[in-house]
């Protein structure tokens, strides 16, 4: 750990509230991504039953 | 081949798919490398002692929080002229992350300014463009969500995002025009004696490689949800009408 002196907190919180933020929009748009893939999936796989029955 | 090939949708996601597992690695490699070559082997600076390595966020951020607008302009551009689908949600996509990097760059400019100015915050004209630009960043995410027609909504935010470059510019140029502003001038230039210096400069490089390629995979990952989800609407809507 590098030494940050009296402006350790300054330093510190930047780092935690920025990577806290990136890691934030990161699993966002993953976790959205993964759902309305899965919800897609569903209603294609129930579009193709319906085009089956007739 | 032509670029708007990947205006069809179908084309987008597969050029994606192939090209999304080397942007996240190369954005996991470059971030990771810029943010530890910054805090862990870079000197104090003389002047403004630790808070120095505050700048492998800050300006990264703060930089791709203004071309993130940018790309947007670009994208409403062709929207309105070309009517391309992926360009509207493409812009649409970027918004919440370059909203995410004006949220890094206030916070940090703010625990930096407060040892550094002795304030947290000053209606200094660069701040205060950013700050504007941050309210567009939310009134354009708002008027997405508001308008039910997506073709509606994709007009509107366009022009949005037109009116909202102005303060995307005068964010990046404040520190020209006017000179009262606690605010600095640029910390990277083209001029050898202006430039930061290069024990400092050298990971900053890697850092905004790092914020830039990070960008292009959360854009590429949010158009290709947007893509999905407005196919998702289109495969509903037929549901309930059958």
């Amino acid at each position: 750990m590098p030494e940050l002196g009296k402006y350790a907190v300054a330093v510190l919180s930047s780092y935690g509230a920025s990577l806290a933020l990136l890691a934030g929009i990161v699993a966002l748009s993953v976790w959205q991504g993964k759902r309305v893939k899965r919800q897609l999936a569903e209603v294609e796989a129930r579009a193709a039953e319906e085009r089956a029955d007739g | 081949m032509s670029f708007w090939e990947y205006a069809n949708p179908k084309k987008f996601m597969q050029t994606s798919t192939g090209l999304l597992p080397w942007v996240w690695g190369l954005t996991g490699l470059c971030l990771a490398v810029g943010l530890v070559w910054g805090f862990f082997f870079t000197p104090d600076d003389f002047r403004q002692g630790s808070t120095v390595k505050i700048i492998y966020l800050h300006v990264p951020a703060a930089m791709m929080a203004i071309n993130a607008w940018v790309m947007m302009l670009v994208t409403s551009l062709i929207w309105l002229v070309r009517r391309h689908h992926v360009s509207a949600l493409a812009a649409k996509a970027a918004a919440p992350v370059g909203l995410t990097f004006t949220l890094v760059a206030l916070v940090t400019g703010a625990l930096w300014g407060q040892p550094m100015w002795g304030t947290w915050w000053a209606w200094d004209p660069r701040l205060t463009s950013f700050l504007i630009l941050t309210l567009f960043y939310l009134g354009y995410i708002a008027l997405w969500q508001a308008v039910e027609n997506p073709d509606t909504a994709a007009d509107l935010t366009a022009v949005l995002c037109l009116v909202g470059s102005v303060f995307a510019l005068l964010s990046r140029y404040a520190v020209q025009f006017w000179n009262q502003g606690l605010h600095q001038g640029a910390s990277l230039s083209l001029d050898k004696e202006e430039n930061i210096s290069d024990v400092f400069w050298l990971p900053l490089l890697v850092c905004i490689a790092g914020f830039v390629l990070l960008f292009v995979a959360l854009v590429l990952v949010r158009t290709r949800t947007e893509i999905r989800a407005r196919r998702l609407s289109a495969l509903l809507a037929r549901e309930r009408l059958a």
